[in-house]
């Protein structure tokens, strides 16, 4: 996802002068290329967060599109009040993207795993919070982001994420992308989970469980028809994200559910739980321990159907 | 500079003390010692330094101003007013409800006004990106900052003070406003803020020390700011806490505390606005 993202910032920095690239001291030689086309507009503003979301607002009320890129807990959590008054409020056009997102770093520790990211940058009036599923979803959500021209955070993978899209789809910032068509379940995913959702429907198709799923790359704002579509046809709804399980997505559908009278139906949420992740682990022991890879979520479908 | 200046400029502070004292008065709204600090620095930038048409104030080539301490707000509103780029009108909505004028100054609350704060440690680094993108579109323009001792607390503002001399930030003008209190207490005692200067100037900044209620001492170092040399400039305003009301002055109490009138009639006699 990492690369695709490059790659398309450099296309657009090509296209649109006013694109500013600001990197907190992340991303060595990824970059090389942006500085070698536009010196002056890629700024390393070293590992101090704080001033670059600031001064990100400064130059975007000065007709700029700033693009702040480091590490997803230091480009929200660390500096989540220059969001809130510095972009939200003052309602600008910066998209800040956070890159190794969930626990793409898990090997790291608590400190570069952003499972909090989500329901905190929701929080936030003005801000759009996209969390694309592929590689190819990054592209396209970094180009909506721009043509936007608001606030908005992408929450990215890291590098080597698998493609699922093999063609380009419609991409809409708050239209969701149903990927395959189902009738006994949804799967609604979002940001580096999309892959496993993919999987987990295939396997559920191979014991004559038809599922549906659909990427979830915008969590706000929520599409509200599709989700209509999915609450009036589906009775099981799972959602899945690399996040904790407070305020995600799982908690954003929840609540969409509750403000629509949504009777009859089973939500089930698969995240993280609510605790820090305190030893070491791998992205991929940690998706087995907490139930997100495809053989987890197809058997707890297959499960709660029999219910 | 000549006498005639300086008492012009001085009678022009006196008419906005008075008219900040009243607004706080009428409005309930407080920092009256804050705004007051900062009245003459502000003055000398709307009247001989910022470059703004008051009948255009958002003209793309205009000079920035971002009052970092948002809560002496006041101040600026009574600026732009007297300036003529806020209209007397809308000056008089403080305190209203649902007057566009808050307490802290919103994004684009009122004509002048370039970014909200209130919150401190934002202005500084705000005014970088915006000193960037003059830079980026090649406008000439400059961008003031005002900032409080006490404000210098806060990390963010050495965070920017990092950056802006890294990135030969040099159409950059920040202000401190040093008027040795905070909301609880003498700034030096709270945190280590001196030697104030001496921290600036190791920080690579053009860095000056005036008597921040000296016409003659701000309108000089204005004239000396203008000199671009690859690094931004900071203006450490030595100033007194509610200047020009002497049972204000130096007075933390009035970091709060709202006026009488008897208060206001007090301090407009002394102004000689009465």
């Amino acid at each position: 996802m990492r690369n695709a993202f490059a790659a398309e910032l450099l296309e657009l920095v090509k296209e649109d002068c006013r694109l500013v690239i600001l990197s907190a001291d992340i991303g060595n030689r990824m970059f090389d290329q942006h500085k070698d086309y536009a010196p002056d507009r890629f700024y390393n503003c070293g590992v101090a967060e704080a001033n670059m979301i600031s001064l990100a607002s400064g130059l975007a009320l000065s007709g700029m599109i700033p693009v702040a890129y480091t590490i997803t807990p230091f480009i929200t959590v660390r500096c989540l009040e220059q969001i809130k008054i510095d972009i939200c409020y003052h309602n600008v056009p910066v998209i800040l993207i956070g890159t190794g997102s969930g626990l793409s770093y898990a090997e790291l520790g608590p400190t570069h795993h952003s499972l909090d990211d989500l329901a905190l940058l929701r929080a936030l009036p003005n801000m759009t919070v996209l969390a694309p599923g592929d590689p190819v979803e990054a592209k396209l959500a970094l180009r909506a982001a721009v043509e936007l021209n608001k606030p908005v955070y992408i929450r990215i993978g890291k590098k080597g994420e698998p493609v699922v899209h093999h063609s380009l789809p419609e991409f809409k910032i708050g239209q969701g992308i149903v990927l395959t068509p189902g009738r006994d379940v949804c799967l609604i995913s979002t940001g580096n989970l999309l892959p496993e959702a993919v999987e987990a429907a295939e396997k559920l198709g191979k014991r004559k469980i038809s599922a549906q799923v659909t990427s979830f790359h915008t969590i706000k704002p929520l599409d509200q028809e599709l989700l209509k579509d999915i609450f009036s046809k589906f009775k099981l709804i799972v959602t899945i994200e690399e996040h904790g399980l407070i305020g995600g997505l799982g908690g954003a559908v929840a609540e969409w559910a509750a403000d629509h009278g949504v009777k009859d139906r089973s939500i089930v949420r698969c995240g993280i739980p609510d605790r820090f992740l305190h030893k070491v682990g791998s992205q991929e022991n940690y998706r087995k321990e907490f139930g997100l890879t495809a053989t987890a979520i197809s058997e707890r479908i297959i499960k709660e159907l029999a219910k | 500079m000549e006498m005639k200046e300086k008492n012009e400029l001085i009678a022009l502070s006196r008419k906005i003390r008075g008219k900040v004292i009243e607004l706080s008065f009428r409005s309930g709204v407080a920092h009256l010692g804050s705004a007051l600090s900062c009245i003459d620095i502000l003055i000398a930038l709307y009247w001989r330094a910022i470059r703004i048409d008051p009948k255009k104030p958002i003209g793309q080539g205009r000079d920035r101003f971002i009052l970092s301490k948002g809560h002496a707000v006041t101040a600026l509103y009574a600026v732009l007013a007297e300036r003529g780029i806020l209209s007397e009108e809308l000056l008089n909505t403080l305190g209203i409800e649902e007057s566009e004028l808050t307490e802290h100054p919103g994004p684009k609350c009122a004509p002048g006004i370039e970014a909200g704060s209130g919150s401190l440690g934002h202005g500084l680094s705000l005014g970088i990106g915006m000193a960037l993108a003059g830079r980026i579109q090649k406008h000439d323009y400059n961008v003031f900052v005002l900032m409080s001792d006490g404000e210098m607390n806060e990390g963010s503002v050495w965070e920017a003070a990092l950056f802006a001399p890294a990135n030969r930030i040099d159409n950059l003008i920040a202000f401190v406003d040093f008027n040795r209190w905070q909301a609880t207490g003498r700034s030096e005692e709270i945190m280590a803020l001196e030697p104030l200067a001496k921290k600036w100037e190791s920080f690579c900044w053009n860095t000056y020390e005036i008597d921040g209620h000296s016409y003659a001492e701000l309108l000089a170092v204005l004239e000396k700011v203008k000199i671009r040399n690859g690094k931004p400039s900071i203006i450490i305003a030595r100033t007194i806490k509610g200047k020009g009301v002497s049972f204000m002055e130096d007075n933390n109490n009035w970091h709060y505390k709202i006026p009488s009138q008897t208060d206001v009639d007090q301090a407009k006699k002394e102004l000689g606005l009465m």
